[in-house]
């Protein structure tokens, strides 16, 4: 068994009986395995999430560098190179492969679909939000451990038909499924039923954890923790929950409908019957759109925390960046018309323009408090610090190139060119996945109760930022020439381009791939981490420990200072040398 | 403090084993929880945020039907003419006494006067059969042998309007996905009955009871707005 740092607590009820970490195992292998698959532990949960997660986004991410791969040349199909193995049988139906531009359209598809349903929507409330959000707020689990587990299941199902379309030859409608690709074509298969079914079933996971954390963040606090004694992370995870709970269920109604519309022809989507297909868009934004904030709000959630506890600082106006939480989620649900510029009527394009424009002021709130947290700040530059650094500076580009797409006349001119494919990039994975990125590696000693390698931890984030940058920057010079999004094939003014972020592409993975390797390493052979390795004040690094035991706190911890309070309070658990790098010149955290 | 393997098996609630109290009196509270109070409050907030999804999953049911009205008025109101508004309006006498009977037993569950509580599970379950036997046998039957179905497989010949097919759509849509409801909901208070045989509820602890019992007015309430939107309409 670790023995267990508990600091204070330890000190003050010295000869209580030390309780395991959540890792040790359960006598043999089998009882081992049985009791992570029955378990209704919130940290074992998320660490299964993650795993998940992990595997998804590298099948996601080797999508992304199929996609890549193809746009070196400007016409011939890289695809035709499958030809006769695995898979093309996967992705080409035999000999149709080279002549054919299905190849990309399908590997496209797979790439949308399981980065959005299957890591970015779940990624960081159903790990890192599952591991954390009791433990900050020093609660023993989530409210409703079962439903926690079934949401892990109902994952595993959606996934489970996700794969078997995928495996049948995937669909190539978009990860939009817009009628009426996704309700004629493909005619005699099931598979584009099969995509649609695992996104109606991921959505019951989605609203599943969802609607655990609200009822968490209600309920659960510790005594003494108030609405804004609670870490920002809660606060983000607060206000993606609330948007997983309201907005889910419409794409539930929407995809059961365009179910029916395959299945019966209702015409509900069809003019011809008398339907209309831009309500299949209307109906997908309305979820579709709340839903980006429900990627993008547990990014910043994590950046909150970082941030704090990287530059030794208050996070300057607190309650600021948490209201702007909630003004996202609620400006959120009444900006979906900005899909819809080239095809809803001009009024309500002018309408939802000016709506847009909204949604840029409490992020930019946001931005804003936390550069104004890193001014004077004893900023440590440790791994997960960077990654902070680098959504600070990416999601900027990603927010403001944004602005050009809402403004009405810009949009029309960009709409559905790689300049679109650019800012949503920089904003979902330059946004969120470097947060989730960053979050893993702040929560790792945590998590695993291992630290990892310092130095190719920082070597792999500066790959990840110059590959990331060199892949989807020239995409904005590509769309802005109206290079056309979603085409396999273009003319060769954009070769050079398209070949650069190809590149980029490589560098980039070559960045994750460092990371995943440094992770292996850490488990296999890292250090043992300290409770509280960062010298951070929330209470999963205070009153727990590295990792946590299986009830996460020995006592009922008693909140009594603010999660940022660094300026005022010596963080517990941290003894003289747990940082890896110095600590900052000031000699730590109390002497502002 | 002495219990320690909460974490398995903590979510169940505490109940030693060797006590004859009935197992309400038992059962203290999950071990996350302080007390089955605040467990209590948990769950009914649970409960109510399920029933706003619930909400906004018919709600676009609702918007698609709303737009189709306004698109093809004489298409509904003709589709409308067909439906026997006596069969809706006795499933809506049917529905709003099993409202009744519901309350019944969550009030029944506070008081602990478990034969009541069980008579009116079982009234309530009885009722949601009646519902559908009665959609079944009287609406969609003849309604199915008639052709009147949804897009590709409507095949009523006298239809007036061309958009008919959609109306239809629409109202095997809608009244399908609240039928579905209404079979769920008849599976929890068969699940209900169990326990409450088992003695799971009384004064203090009836969670199960009131939350089934707010989902069953919800597909009440889905209803009292489909019945006159679909047979109201001429």
């Amino acid at each position: 068994m670790a023995t267990i740092d508990i600091g204070k607590a330890g000190a003050l009820h010295g000869g209580h009986e030390h309780h395991g970490s959540y890792l040790e195992g359960k006598g043999g292998i089998w009882s081992t395995i049985w009791d992570w698959m029955t378990t209704v532990d919130h940290k074992k949960i998320g660490m299964m999430y993650l795993v998940a997660i992990l595997v998804m986004f590298f099948f996601g991410g080797m999508a992304a560098i199929m996609v890549r791969l193809e746009l070196w040349e400007p016409t011939r199909a890289v695809a035709g190179g499958f030809e006769g193995n695995i898979l093309g049988h996967m992705f080409g139906e035999g000999a149709n492969l080279g002549k054919s531009n299905e190849f990309y359209n399908r590997v496209m598809t797979i790439h949308g679909i399981i980065m959005v349903f299957l890591v970015i929507v779940p990624s960081v409330p159903a790990s890192l939000g599952n591991f954390l959000l009791p433990l900050m707020l020093g609660a023993k689990d989530v409210a409703f451990p079962r439903l926690n587990l079934a949401s892990w299941y109902v994952y595993l199902f959606g996934s489970l038909f996700a794969i078997l379309s995928l495996l049948s030859y995937g669909v190539d409608t978009g990860w939009t499924f817009y009628t009426p690709y996704s309700t004629t074509t493909d005619e005699g298969h099931v598979r584009v039923v099969w995509m649609v079914t695992a996104a109606f079933i991921l959505g019951f996971s989605s609203i599943f954890t969802g609607l655990n954390f609200v009822v968490t963040v209600h309920k659960l606090r510790a005594p003494g923790m108030g609405w804004f004694d609670m870490p920002l992370f809660v606060w983000g995870i607060y206000g993606a929950a609330i948007i997983q709970v309201l907005a889910t269920p419409v794409i539930g109604i929407t995809l059961l409908l365009l179910l029916f519309e395959r299945f019966f022809h209702i015409g509900i989507f069809d003019p011809r019957l008398g339907g209309d297909p831009v309500l299949f868009q209307h109906f997908f934004w309305f979820y579709s759109h709340p839903v980006v904030y429900v990627m993008i709000l547990p990014g910043m959630a994590i950046i909150n925390e970082l941030i704090g506890a990287g530059s030794r600082k208050k996070i300057f106006g607190y309650r600021a960046v948490a209201f702007s939480t909630l003004a996202i989620a609620g400006i959120s649900f009444i900006v979906w018309g900005h899909h819809l510029f080239t095809s809803q009527g001009e009024v309500a394009s002018v309408v939802f323009s000016a709506l847009t424009f909204l949604v840029a002021i409490p992020s930019a709130v946001k931005v804003f408090n936390w550069i104004a947290t890193l001014y004077k700040g004893s900023i440590i530059l440790t791994t997960w610090m960077l990654y902070a650094l680098s959504f600070l500076f990416l999601f900027s580009i990603g927010g403001l190139t944004g602005l050009f797409l809402g403004s009405l006349a810009v949009d029309l001119h960009l709409h559905d060119t790689y300049f679109i494919v650019a800012h949503f990039h920089y904003v979902m994975m330059g946004g969120t996945i470097i947060a989730f990125i960053g979050g893993i590696h702040y929560w790792w000693p945590k998590m695993t109760g291992r630290m990892y390698n310092e130095l190719a931890g920082q070597i792999g984030c500066a790959l990840v930022f110059i590959g990331f940058n060199a892949t989807f920057f020239p995409q904005f010079f590509m769309g802005s020439r109206g290079m056309p999004r979603r085409y396999a094939s273009y003319v060769t003014e954009y070769q050079f381009w398209h070949q650069f972020s190809t590149i980029g592409s490589w560098i980039l993975a070559a960045g994750l791939f460092l990371h995943l390797f440094n992770f292996i390493a850490s488990l296999v052979n890292g250090r043992k981490a300290p409770a509280n390795p960062w010298g951070a004040l929330t209470l999963e690094w205070t009153h727990a420990s590295s990792p946590p035991i299986e009830h996460n706190f020995e006592h009922e911890p008693v909140v009594t200072h603010g999660p940022y309070d660094y300026d005022t309070v010596l963080p517990a658990q941290t003894k003289p040398g747990d940082y890896v790098l110095p600590r900052p010149a000031a000699g730590g955290a109390a002497h502002h | 403090m002495a219990t320690i393997d909460l974490g398995k098996h903590g979510a169940h609630g505490q109940v030693p084993a060797n006590d004859d109290r009935p197992y309400h009196e038992r059962y203290h509270a999950a071990h996350h929880f302080v007390d089955r109070e605040h467990e209590f409050d948990a769950v009914k907030m649970g409960v109510w945020l399920f029933l706003a999804t619930e909400v906004l999953l018919f709600s676009g049911m609702f918007v698609a039907y709303a737009i189709f009205r306004m698109m093809h008025p004489e298409a509904f109101i003709n589709g409308s003419g067909y439906l026997d508004v006596s069969w809706g309006l006795l499933n809506t006498v049917v529905l709003l006494l099993s409202s009744y009977t519901v309350a019944a037993a969550v009030r029944h569950a506070q008081t602990g006067n478990q034969k009541w509580l069980r008579i009116n599970i079982v009234l309530t379950f009885l009722a949601g059969l009646a519902f559908l036997l009665i959609k079944l046998i009287f609406e969609y039957y003849p309604k199915f042998v008639q052709g009147k179905l949804p897009g590709k497989f409507f095949s009523y010949p006298y239809a007036e309007n061309p958009y008919e097919p959609l109306f239809w759509g629409v109202y095997w849509g809608a009244t399908g996905i609240h039928a579905s409801h209404v079979i769920v909901g008849m599976g929890l208070f068969a699940w209900l009955y169990v326990r409450a045989r088992k003695l799971h509820f009384g004064p203090g602890h009836y969670n199960a009871v009131e939350g089934v019992g707010l989902y069953w007015h919800i597909v009440d309430i889905v209803w009292i707005f489909l019945f006159p939107l679909l047979y109201l309409i001429h």
